[in-house]
């Protein structure tokens, strides 16, 4: 293990260490924790200046219930959530396929069209803006969820295929081989042995891909406006005209709007880190 | 009996349909169609039509009118096209910067002690948030009237600075912002690759007399190598695509002086400032040129890796 791990240190290396570790937190957090403190101060607070001090009274409950009940905030929210779950669903669906198609058989193309995926998956955003508009403006699904979400799926699909077609790589082909010798078809040989194999593939893919839309932006600027599409990530730009200059109603619509990921990351950390660090080992 | 059975599969190889007899060649394409047809359709088709855009001069809405290579003589010309592919440099490069700090926060995690697990969930904290909220607050951060930043070097005798209000100190001050989620993201990555480092190498390294820095560079950093390089990757595409932070940021201001190539592009197409889709297309050509380098390297790269498995 490196560095040396700490309990082989002297007593004192190891307190300093350990009081160390707090201190450090709150300095990588404290533009966080700045928010966080803000979101939960009273109205009286800043307008007589003290931004800094304690809250003088706990003005949480308020704060969020504004951003609750008197802002489309909750509207957001769900025209988040109803494009993050079905661009989760598609991409994940379509990619498994095509993982297993790359994964698992050889052909002359094999490489070049797995390469295609890879490269598409870096190219700038902006380089599509403008065809993808106007075929979103075509097919009449401008400023429409489900417009974002086919575009999302797509994309998506690139990078989601690298990360399946890896991880298929990955498992025993000897599998793959008796089944053929016994004579099953091979879309149930997908269906029966690759896919139950792939659970831990697809849960990781699903939360990293959930998060990644949750927080796009550029997307959501380009092909929807207004509040009837807009995710939460737009339409925080509308929340914070509407509250402007109220700072604790706009640290607490930022936080809630941060907040689903945040607890996806928490209540899936294995998944999630499985996920973006498949790779970093050999 | 040996010789019956035989042509009996002969007999039924002649007569299994087409898809049987062709199965293992034609299933991984039927696997592969609608991938590949959305993909196409939305990714690899737009970019060439991207291309043919930027030779025309185009609003969005009515007739196109072919204007050849106009749009990059002008981009040539453009003084904002420059200021944007410098801020893009500056990007590219601080962005890197990621790298060494997220080894650095891993080395200082890699210890078991009490709750060091939480401790390592929240120092990669900052990547799960969207860079829309990083965006407002470090904008709060950095308020010349009561930000923290302001306040801290206040009580100190200095500022205030109002760092994004200053053409000389915007471009760092979004990518100080840029680089808080980068780094926990290459701190797990190099977390995840400090893990898998072998012990036997470090005791045999540790008997040889090395520690500290030498350990570091000639033992772990090479082993490192996989975590090194998907944190290269993902840290030249973030660069690349920086556009929310300046967007929610400063909006390109001031004076434009925080623009980047993704930034203006987008100004330039779509925003109240002129739907010029063919400039705006142009100036998407010149950084899909800028990645298209790097691209070419990633694959390389990943190339090399395959032929060796």
């Amino acid at each position: 293990m490196f560095p040396t791990p700490i309990q082989k240190a002297p007593r004192s290396w190891q307190i300093t260490y350990q009081s160390f570790l707090p201190l450090a937190l709150i300095f990588w957090l404290l533009p966080l924790i700045a928010v966080a403190l803000f979101s939960i101060k009273p109205e009286g607070d800043f307008s007589g200046g003290n931004y800094w001090s304690m809250p003088s009274s706990f003005g949480g409950f308020e704060n969020y219930g504004r951003v609750f009940f008197e802002s489309d905030m909750p509207r957001y929210l769900l025209n988040s959530l109803l494009i993050t779950v079905p661009t989760a669903i598609g991409a994940v669906a379509l990619s498994c396929m095509a993982g297993f198609a790359l994964g698992i058989y050889k052909f002359k193309l094999n490489l070049w069209v797995f390469f295609l995926f890879v490269a598409g998956n870096f190219v700038p955003f902006q380089i599509l803006m403008v065809p993808v508009r106007d075929l979103t403006l075509d097919m009449g699904l401008y400023n429409t969820k489900t417009g974002l979400v086919l575009f999302h799926i797509a994309f998506q699909s690139g990078f989601c295929t690298l990360f399946m077609r890896n991880f298929i790589k990955g498992l025993p082909f000897a599998l793959i081989e008796a089944a053929r010798v016994e004579g099953i078809a091979e879309w149930k040989i997908f269906v029966y042995i690759v896919l139950p194999l792939m659970k831990p593939a697809i849960a990781a893919l699903s939360v990293l891909i959930f998060t990644f839309i949750w927080n796009d932006y550029f997307w959501a600027i380009v092909l929807t406006q207004g509040v009837d599409s807009q995710p939460v990530t737009a339409g925080i730009t509308s929340f914070n005209a509407q509250f402007r200059a109220a700072y604790h109603l706009m640290s607490a619509g930022a936080i809630v709007a941060a907040l689903p990921p945040v607890a996806m990351f928490f209540l899936m950390q294995k998944h999630f880190i499985a996920g973006l660090t498949l790779g970093a080992v050999k | 009996m040996s010789t019956g059975s035989l042509a009996k599969s002969e007999y039924e190889t002649a007569n299994r349909s087409w898809y049987k007899r062709n199965e293992i060649s034609i299933t991984p394409w039927l696997f592969l169609a609608p991938a590949i047809l959305f993909f196409l359709v939305y990714v690899i088709i737009p970019i060439f039509q991207s291309f043919e855009i930027s030779l025309f001069a185009w609003d969005g809405l009515g007739a196109r009118e072919y204007i050849g290579t106009e749009n990059y003589v002008e981009l040539w010309d453009d003084p904002a096209f420059y200021t944007s592919l410098k801020n893009n440099l500056i990007w590219l490069i601080l962005y890197l910067l990621a790298i060494p700090a997220g080894l650095f926060i891993a080395l200082f995690l890699n210890q078991t002690v009490m709750g060091i697990r939480l401790y390592k969930s929240l120092f990669f904290f900052p990547f799960v948030i969207s860079q829309v909220v990083v965006g407002l607050v470090f904008t709060w951060f950095y308020d010349p009237t009561f930000g923290l930043l302001n306040t801290i070097i206040g009580s100190v005798g200095l500022g205030p600075i109002n760092v994004l209000g200053d053409p000389t100190y915007v471009t760092y001050g979004i990518i100080a912002a840029g680089l808080w989620p980068q780094t926990a993201y290459c701190m797990i990555l190099y977390l995840t690759g400090l893990n898998a480092v072998d012990p036997e190498q470090i005791e045999a390294a540790r008997l040889d007399g090395a520690k500290g820095w030498r350990m570091l560079w000639y033992v772990i950093v090479p082993q490192l190598k996989p975590a090194t390089f998907i944190a290269f990757v993902v840290t030249i595409v973030g660069a690349l695509r920086s556009f929310d932070l300046i967007s929610v940021m400063t909006n390109g201001g001031p004076f434009g002086e925080s623009r980047v190539l993704s930034f203006y592009m987008f100004e330039v197409a779509l925003s109240e400032y002129g739907f010029r889709m063919g400039y705006g297309a142009a100036i998407a050509v010149v950084l899909f040129f800028i990645m298209l380098f790097f691209i070419a390297y990633f694959l390389y790269s990943m190339y090399q890796d395959e032929r060796g498995r």
